[in-house]
């Protein structure tokens, strides 16, 4: 996993390890680096690891094995308040009895800040989230919108450098969550500010991000910019994981200038890119998005594969069709066609053919 | 639409209002079917003794009642000057005494009068039929009285009987508070008698004291309860109950086993050296006595509160405030703290309210300046039989406890009271 030239390490994760019993081990030797001012995304199923990650770098678990290092200091025995790292939370952790000025100020009192510098810049924070007006209030009285923008201000009032989000959009609903992915999103351009986000949402890290690291099972499955995440996954688990994906499961007959001939369980033959299969004979699935697949042959290159289907179920969703089709065994295969005004509604039953260009239909290894 | 000056008006033009509160009169009904038998249980074995308590204090009906002539016959004798009352007044006796003693109730006359003034209950017990029944009515009568006993004729027993004729007395609450009335007014009673607002002192002080006991020894347990897996903190709570398992007898005893002076830890100190056997600590029979055996009794009520109160803060609170900057200690002073204060609140109220009439423990490991006002109740109660007194003494204790209630939701405010 190399990292992109422009990261200068500003927090590395080298070779960390953690264990809560002894037995397991929640992260399994974890090397990563963060660039100064990156957005990074932590993402993956819940028992991942990615939230264990943060708490170390948060420091609110230790690392078993291995070294944190925050601006080329190790942080390991550093304890979180002297680390200067601000975090959001999942539930936002307000704290109840005091107003929303008195929540940002308290990172400064801590600081022993002077008076008339604090509420200076409680009020520039307040005035950063647009919530100038509720300094008064109690964090009960403010909706969960407003609670996760006074929880926002907190984290930055005392200018961290290094801000570490804790699924921070879960408990918004649909809209408010895709609105304040744009804020932060802004906020972390305008204040450059490195930040480390942790999410399950695949849609909210690839909005947010500038590189996203997939967690499974301790370790990081692919770390990438969203575009590369979502076109070239790496391996089964992130293309399952990130996005919707068509799979056909096939044997690897043999592979030619980087691409692989695939024999279906069908029979048929198809043409893919080989990511990680190398042997003919070995077990492959191929993966095909399925908004990559046409319907319309017009719309297809020239060495696109054609293959049989049948209809199974159509759908209309709005904006855009979904149907789910029997295509060499497989009858979830799924295609999804923007509603153009032209497409035609297709009939259960139908037998149609459809296709992809060769380089959307990526051969991957199978998973248990 | 109706504006808001109309009554809303439903269906069947009825007033909405009326219609609601036809539709939910079954459901009152029934709830109030369900309440019934706890309603008619409180009022009979709460509020009515509470209230017959209060009566009890300012009661005075007994000497109205028993001689009702020579309540009369008072009202013309000045109680300030210096002669005793006139022969119409012992008429009066004469003729309620005879009726008083056919009936009996002389004697507990007496016995009420002599909470005022010492000797009247004998006064009144030598007055009995067979003297009144030698009395030679043509003679005057007051020189008669005077051979039954010469304090017929004191002036102190006249002031007594004539101060105590009003159906409703003050007496009880003055002598609930060291005061007695006077013919010039309310003095205090001598230093010797003195013994209530001492007692009503030291049960406040004793008490706010096993109150901080029990928040300084509890706090931590329950925030250690707080934080362990839940597990690990039912097992630990059921100890922080296994008190109550046991009867307060037996605790109470054991106490004394282990803390007098020839007891366990007196023997433990002296064998590791740290005392003289000459020099043994009194433990038990006083005021630390008292407050160590109560404190252990009332700690399950501090814990419990403050334990509920506490399992609803959430641990990262306490990292979002170390996330801020904030050290371990201004994370809990700061941000843990406050959030506890409902728990704190409810477990003092509990705690106090249970020590301040506490009987039992007082009294037996007390000894003399470790007994509460409560043990002095009970006295007059069963012993002296001074009810009158006791209901007085029992007034002003709910008074006290109503009024520290009303400065605590003053400073507190009850609305922060939580049990979890």
């Amino acid at each position: 996993m190399a990292d992109t030239p422009a990261n200068d390490g500003f927090v590395t994760f080298d070779r960390v390890q953690k264990s809560y019993d002894g037995e397991a081990l929640v992260v399994k030797d974890l090397n990563l680096s963060i660039g100064k001012g990156e957005f990074l995304t932590m993402l993956g199923p819940s028992g991942s690891g990615k939230t264990t990650c943060l708490m170390m770098l948060a420091g609110f678990e230790s690392a078993t094995h291995g070294e944190i290092k925050l601006d080329g200091v190790s942080i390991n025995n550093i304890p979180p308040h002297k680390r200067g790292i601000g975090m959001v939370f999942q539930n936002y952790a307000l704290f109840p009895h005091m107003t929303v000025a008195e929540n940002l100020a308290f990172p400064l009192e801590v600081r022993k800040m002077g008076k008339s510098e604090r509420e200076m810049k409680v009020k520039r924070a307040l005035d950063m989230v647009q919530m100038g007006e509720f300094g008064g209030r109690r964090p009960a009285q403010l909706s969960g919108g407003q609670q996760q923008r006074i929880a926002l201000a907190r984290a930055l009032v005392f200018d961290a450098e290094l801000v570490l989000m804790d699924e921070p959009l879960g408990a918004l609903d649909k809209q408010l969550r895709e609105h304040m992915q744009f804020e932060i999103k802004h906020l972390h351009e305008q204040l450059g500010i490195t930040v480390v986000y942790v999410t399950h949402d695949q849609g909210e890290a690839l909005t947010m991000s500038d590189r996203v690291a997939v967690f499974n099972d301790g370790r990081i499955q692919q770390l990438a910019p969203p575009e590369d995440l979502y076109e070239r996954p790496e391996n089964s688990f992130v293309a399952q994981f990130i996005g919707e994906n068509n799979t056909l499961a096939g044997t690897v007959e043999r592979i030619i200038d980087g691409v692989a001939e695939v024999r279906l369980s069908s029979g048929e033959i198809i043409n893919a890119e080989p990511v990680n299969v190398s042997q003919p004979g070995e077990s492959t699935l191929i993966s095909i998005r399925p908004e990559r697949v046409e319907i319309d042959h017009t719309r297809l290159p020239a060495d696109a594969h054609l293959i049989d289907a049948e209809v199974l179920e159509w759908i209309y969703m709005g904006d855009i069709f979904r149907t789910r089709l029997r295509v060499a065994g497989n009858d979830q295969f799924v295609i999804k066609s923007r509603n153009s005004g032209d497409q035609r509604k297709l009939v259960p039953g139908e037998r149609i053919k459809i296709g992809w260009a060769p380089g959307d239909a990526r051969a991957l290894e199978v998973t248990e | 639409m109706t504006t808001s000056t109309e009554p809303v008006v439903a269906a069947d033009g009825l007033p909405l209002k009326r219609s609601l509160a036809r539709a939910l009169r079954r459901q009152k009904i029934r709830a109030l079917l369900l309440i019934a038998p706890l309603l008619l249980f409180i009022v009979l074995t709460f509020l009515v003794p509470i209230g017959n308590m209060l009566l009890r204090s300012v009661d005075n009906a007994i000497v109205e009642e028993t001689i009702p002539r020579t309540v009369e016959a008072l009202r013309g004798w000045d109680e300030a000057g210096d002669v005793p009352p006139g022969e119409d007044v012992f008429e009066a006796l004469y003729a309620d005494m005879l009726i008083a003693t056919d009936a009996k109730r002389h004697t507990r006359l007496g016995s009420r009068l002599n909470y005022e003034s010492s000797g009247m209950s004998s006064l009144f017990r030598k007055t009995n039929e067979r003297r009144l029944g030698r009395f030679e009515l043509e003679q005057p009568l007051a020189p008669q009285f005077e051979d039954i006993d010469e304090d017929w004729i004191t002036l102190e027993t006249w002031r007594v009987i004539k101060s105590n004729s009003d159906p409703v007395t003050a007496g009880y609450f003055l002598a609930a508070m060291d005061l007695r009335a006077t013919p010039t007014g309310i003095e205090p009673v001598s230093d010797l008698q003195a013994i209530y607002v001492k007692l009503f002192v030291r049960t406040m002080i004793l008490s706010v004291t096993i109150t901080a006991m029990c928040f300084l020894l509890g706090y931590p347990i329950a925030w250690i309860l707080a934080n362990l897996p839940s597990r690990s903190a039912n097992m630990l709570l059921i100890l922080v109950l296994l008190p109550f398992w046991t009867s307060l007898l037996v605790r109470t005893s054991a106490w004394k086993v282990l803390l007098q002076q020839q007891g366990v830890i007196n023997d433990l100190l002296v064998w590791v050296g740290v005392l003289a056997d000459d020099n043994r600590l009194a433990m038990i029979n006083n005021a630390t006595g008292t407050v160590i055996a109560m404190t252990h009794i009332l700690l399950p009520f501090m814990i419990l509160p403050l334990y509920s109160v506490m399992k609803t803060i959430s641990p990262t609170y306490l990292r979002a405030a170390k996330s801020l900057g904030a050290t371990d200690w201004t994370a809990f002073w700061r941000v843990y703290f406050p959030q506890s204060v409902p728990g704190i609140g409810a477990g003092a109220i509990l705690v106090f309210i249970l020590a301040i009439g506490y009987y039992i423990t007082p009294e037996l490991v007390g000894g003399t300046d470790g007994t509460f006002i409560s043990n002095r109740i009970y006295y007059h109660i069963s012993s002296s039989l001074n009810w009158g007194l006791a209901a007085a003494l029992a007034t002003i204790l709910l008074a006290m406890v109503l009024a520290l209630y009303w400065v605590y939701d003053r400073l507190v405010g009850i609305d922060n009271v939580k049990l979890g």
